[in-house]
């Protein structure tokens, strides 16, 4: 069989010495990583689970009215968790529109922001992919491109991150806290996946043993709870990943619109952060007119990797329809549904 | 095998009753043992290797590497592989598809297999394939229908003319006031059974023991003798249960017999399971078409004119060609017709039956045109199929032995709420805003019957038993086929025992064509006639008997007596018949086949009518079927539990059909891009929030001596067909290439 390693870390500091060696992974559920090792697509030499290390599977509250999601919380558990998911009703909307229930049980926070592409010539073996060679080449370039970039790719990658976890929490401003060898580190979650360029082989901006211990969301992005959704179109009703997908939410002052934010999923490298829409938002009425135009400013540097025009057009629709909910209000009720288009508007379940 | 509690509902008949899986607890417990389940002593585990290129040769394998992992015992290759009695290309008839059996070095498709590691663990097996690292000299691949030239194919599906036609339809066209040409594209879509094709195969000499799943016992042990040049009875094939087939395991696939081969060369018995993305090559698929309708019609909307042509694809080096233009010679009513078929060859595995093969792409198109047509006459799409029903088989000429079409559509469209159809399109929305659609689509499969044999014992106990090598591949057949084994014995089902499942066991034919409850439950009902006939043989020539005399006719068997026909109070039961005689148990064997004088008399055919209702985004194009009600007519009902089921699964498949099943392969590298249930869709729960299968009554006297139709398939015709008109009837847009996504449908 293929051999490696399987250190289970009991504290932080011995497991990022352990991870530290080259071909070391981070192990926890491993939804994504086993799957990848099954099909020959990854071939760690050392894996440190990670799943028994104390302290990071606690939600907490933040003196700032903040909230620190510790990297082991599994995504039901987070989702499910009411204070959390008042506070941030999109996220909880976005997590429960993922996979499936099976999948939630196991996945965890820091996973999920660590998940691969769903990239096809990323899981074929046979394809050229510099993702997992870097060098070799991106041969879903003119190949079946149906979902994959529309904006922020270079030739040497075309694929998107499929989280939708991800999406409002970039939205909301949320940070990375990493633990590494040099020491504890924070990074914006906007600025913690890299877009390919002509390095798509490096995803994030962690570094060799590096390990993500919580994503912490700020108080002031519990401001924005009464007018937040996540809106997500896919090839089916459930269980798929997201051709596109909006996080919306709204700070309404009197009529206007005080404070924005939008992000996109299935369209980069990374979770995308609107902020030309954002700003082009500021001090407007919330109609139709004006998320139109945010629409506009937010894919206006979109352009078609392949045969997935129609991805840009979708999106833009999909932001208005999104900041269209946002601004009717959060349901009392997470939808039957969550993120679907077709939620019953009374939160009744599907299956009466 | 223990059962589950059944709960009686009518006395003195097991068939009609809505009686529960017997092996529904096992099934639910995990107690069901499938082919993989199963761990001989000294077992090994085999791994293929397949071809990441379509079409070229196999240059290097870097066998040492393979070899020198630990735990790996052998890696079998052209050129150490067993040699076989027969080339594995040898083909008799068109059920014997040809396979890739390490004969040589060529690759004809991608997923081929090229080696096969075997080794004391999976894993080491798996890494082992991995390790050989396969170089290739590759040539262009060529996977497009457009790619060459078309020609007429000399037989489509199991062995059926490639053309019919009656009248002229050129005239029909010309004549007609109202015309309309339309293609429709189906895409290539994959066999994935949640059982893979798996096997444990142990030689022991020239025997051979296997446990695969097989929809054709007899057949797969006749290929397997044929390849190993052994005796069939010496071949022992277990398949209690299937995890689902629809016709990728009607012979022996590949990927079976290598494991068979891997048994062979390492001298210990191999289990061999094929990978989910390994579904995507060697077992088969449903081929890709493009169907092009021409229709006319006079100006009461009757058909002057129907042509249905079909262009498909098989592969470089075998024949299966999709006989979709089936469904246009049975259907509707029209003086001049023409069906006919053209292929290309591809560097694809050969295309094979699947679920509804011909009729289920076949109707697809058929459904949607016909609705298009319907549309350009102004009429309600019901109203136009009734305006153009088929009082008798159009191109045969024959009457039907059955049709209760009407009465399908007539209980569907009721139930459906037809009537407040707003014909318009686009003009209907629910609550939410969400665009309304509603459509229809006719469903049809022909009624067919194989051979088969069954034996039937009744012993001095009173007990019965019934034999027969049938296939359960989780359609019921376990269930269904005991409810007709009791009642052909005279018996509760409590008392009889039932086994199938076995090559051992007398020769069911082949679970498939929706007929295998037809050919089955026919040789059951013949056994158990002939063994009861034994029973009164014995009783009315015994002196001593209160049925002396009464004539072998003049008696029936009921609840284990046998009574007089004429005075049922006269009677005696089975144990104290046998018991006088001194029998510990009398048996007959009996064999059923289809009744040729009735075939060339009659049409047979089961019917349906299919209304669906989609809801589609105004902006976002996102569907969702939110409503399906199908009417069937399809003979007697054995098990209306069970049919339902069959309904469901067949309309469900139709969903599949219309809105997620497609195989994306790269047209640079011929590979499946998709080839994983999390990329490959098919519907999940939530898309398919409201289904209703109703069972219309019909009674066939002339289908076979139980009146029984199939209802394995027919589900899923019309129903793709139904939910494309209600996208169309939803958004005024008509997406003629399935399956249907919402990128077509953002205007």
């Amino acid at each position: 069989m293929n051999r490696f390693d399987y250190v289970r870390a009991g504290s932080i500091a011995e497991a990022i010495a352990a991870a530290s060696e080259p071909g070391a992974a981070y192990l926890a559920a491993g939804t994504n990583l086993l799957d990848l090792m099954k099909g020959g697509l990854t071939h760690p030499t050392r894996l440190v689970d990670v799943t028994r290390l104390p302290g990071l599977d606690r939600i907490e509250r933040l003196p700032d009215g903040g909230v620190r999601v510790g990297a082991l919380v599994r995504n039901a558990d987070l989702a499910h968790d009411a204070d959390f998911a008042r506070a941030y009703p999109s996220v909880a909307e976005a997590l429960l529109s993922g996979a499936s229930a099976q999948l939630r049980n196991a996945a965890t926070t820091a996973g999920n922001l660590l998940q691969r592409t769903r990239c096809p010539y990323f899981y074929d073996p046979a394809s050229a992919c510099n993702k997992r060679e870097p060098g070799a080449g991106c041969e879903a370039l003119g190949g079946e491109t149906r979902g994959h970039a529309i904006l922020g790719w270079s030739e040497h990658c075309i694929a998107t991150h499929p989280s939708d976890f991800c999406v409002p929490l970039v939205a909301l401003d949320a940070v990375v806290e990493i633990e590494g060898r040099a020491g504890r580190r924070e990074v914006p979650l906007e600025a913690f996946h890299r877009l390919p360029g002509d390095t798509p082989e490096r995803e994030s901006v962690l570094e060799p043993g590096e390990l993500v211990t919580a994503v912490r969301l700020p108080g002031e992005a519990a401001g924005f709870a009464a007018h937040s959704r996540y809106a997500k179109v896919r090839e089916r009703t459930s269980y798929a990943f997201a051709l596109v997908s909006v996080a919306a939410a709204l700070r309404l002052d009197g009529g206007r619109i005080g404070e924005a934010r939008i992000a996109l999923g299935g369209v980069a490298l990374k979770p995308w952060r609107a902020r030309e829409a954002e700003t082009a938002l500021v001090g407007a009425a919330p109609d139709a007119a004006a998320f139109r135009r945010a629409a506009d400013a937010a894919l206006a540097g979109a352009r078609p990797s392949g045969d997935n025009a129609f991805k840009i057009e979708l999106a833009r629709r999909l932001i208005v329809r999104a900041l269209t909910l946002a601004t009717a209000g959060t349901p009392e009720r997470m939808p039957a549904l969550p993120a679907s288009v077709f939620a019953p508007a009374s939160g009744d379940p599907l299956h009466a | 095998m223990p059962e589950t509690a059944v709960t009686r509902i009518r006395h003195g008949s097991s068939i009609g009753q809505p009686l529960t899986r017997r092996d529904g607890l096992l099934k639910v417990t995990g107690a069901a043992t499938y082919a993989a389940d199963n761990h001989p002593e000294g077992l090994l585990h085999a791994v293929m290797a397949v071809s990441a290129i379509a079409r070229g040769r196999v240059t290097h394998l870097d066998v040492a590497a393979a070899e020198a992992h630990p735990g790996v015992v052998a890696v079998m290759r052209p050129e150490n592989a067993p040699k076989l009695a027969q080339h594995p290309d040898k083909k008799d008839n068109p059920f014997a598809f040809r396979l890739d059996l390490l004969q040589d070095a060529n690759v004809r498709y991608a997923n081929q297999p090229i080696a096969v590691v075997i080794a004391e663990t999976v894993e080491a097996a798996t890494e082992g394939a991995r390790l050989l690292a396969p170089r290739y000299e590759a040539e262009a691949a060529r996977t497009a229908l457009d790619t060459d030239t078309p020609f007429v194919p000399p037989a489509v599906g199991a062995g059926e003319e490639p053309s019919a036609s009656t009248g002229d339809v050129e005239a029909g066209l010309t004549a007609a006031a109202r015309r309309i040409e339309v293609a429709y594209e189906t895409p290539s879509q994959y066999h994935n059974a949640m059982e893979p094709h798996a096997i444990v195969a142990a030689w022991d000499g020239d025997r051979l023991t296997l446990d695969t799943p097989s929809q054709a016992l007899a057949m797969a042990q006749g290929r397997i003798a044929g390849l190993f040049d052994i005796d069939p009875k010496n071949i022992l094939i277990r398949s209690p249960f299937l995890g689902g087939g629809f016709g990728s395991k009607a012979g022996a696939a590949g990927p079976q017999v290598l494991g068979i081969m891997a048994a062979k060369l390492a001298g210990r018995p191999v289990k061999l399971v094929t990978r989910r993305e390994q579904m995507f090559g060697p077992v088969g698929h449903r081929a890709q078409t493009r169907q092009t309708l021409r229709m006319g019609t006079d100006g009461e909307g009757r058909l002057t004119a129907l042509e249905h042509r079909t262009l498909t694809a098989s592969s470089t080096y075998d024949d299966f060609f999709e006989p979709s233009g089936g469904v246009s010679h049975t259907l509707y009513a029209s003086p001049n017709i023409s069906a006919t078929h053209e292929a290309v060859r591809l560097d694809i595995g050969t295309p094979m039956f699947m679920r509804a093969p011909g009729e289920a792409s076949g109707s697809a198109a058929l459904e949607s045109a016909v609705d298009e047509m319907a549309e350009a006459c102004g009429m309600d799409p019901l109203a136009f199929r009734l305006k153009n029903y088929a009082e008798i088989e159009p191109i045969s000429g024959k009457p039907f032995s059955s049709k209760a079409l009407r009465e399908c559509y007539a209980q569907g469209a009721e139930r459906f709420g037809w009537g407040s159809r707003n014909p318009a399109p686009r003009s209907m929305r629910d609550e939410a805003g969400l665009l309304v659609g509603w459509g229809m689509g006719t469903a049809t499969f022909p009624a067919l019957m194989m051979q088969a044999e069954a034996r039937a014992i009744l012993r001095a106990d009173g007990r019965g038993a019934m034999l027969i090598g049938a296939h359960d591949m989780g359609q019921g057949a376990w269930t269904a086929l005991a409810q007709i084994a009791a009642d052909s014995l005279g018996l509760d089902l409590d008392a009889v025992t039932f086994e199938m499942g076995s090559s051992d066991l007398p020769n069911a034919g082949i679970a498939g064509g929706s007929a295998h409850t037809a050919t089955a439950g026919s040789a059951i009902h013949e056994a158990g006639r002939a063994v009861i006939a034994q029973l009164a043989d014995l009783a009315t020539n015994d002196e001593a008997s209160p049925l002396f005399g009464a004539g072998n006719a003049g008696v029936i068997a009921r609840d284990g007596s046998l009574l007089r026909r004429d005075d049922e109070s006269r009677g005696e039961r089975f144990s104290e018949i046998l018991g006088r005689a001194g029998r510990a148990e009398i048996v007959a064997t009996a064999k059923s086949a289809s009744d040729p004088a009735a075939r060339d008399h009659y049409a047979m055919h089961a019917h349906g009518a299919v209304f669906a209702e989609v809801k589609v985004d105004p902006e976002l194009g996102q569907i969702l079927v939110s409503r399906l009600v199908g009417a069937f007519a399809a003979g007697r009902i054995v098990n209306p539990r069970l049919v339902r089921s069959q309904y469901y699964g067949g309309m469900i498949w139709g969903v599949s059909f219309a809105l997620h099943e497609h195989a994306v392969t790269d047209a640079r590298s011929g590979r499946i891009m998709n080839a994983s249930l999390a990329e490959y869709h098919v519907p999940v729960n939530a898309d398919v929030p409201s289904i209703e299968a109703i069972l219309v009554e019909e009674d066939d006297p002339h289908v076979n001596a139980l009146g029984i139709k199939g209802v394995g398939e027919i589900g899923i015709t019309g129903t793709a067909g139904a939910i494309a008109n209600a996208i169309f009837h939803a958004t005024g847009i008509r997406v003629r290439e399935f399956p249907i996504t919402l990128d077509r449908l953002l205007g």
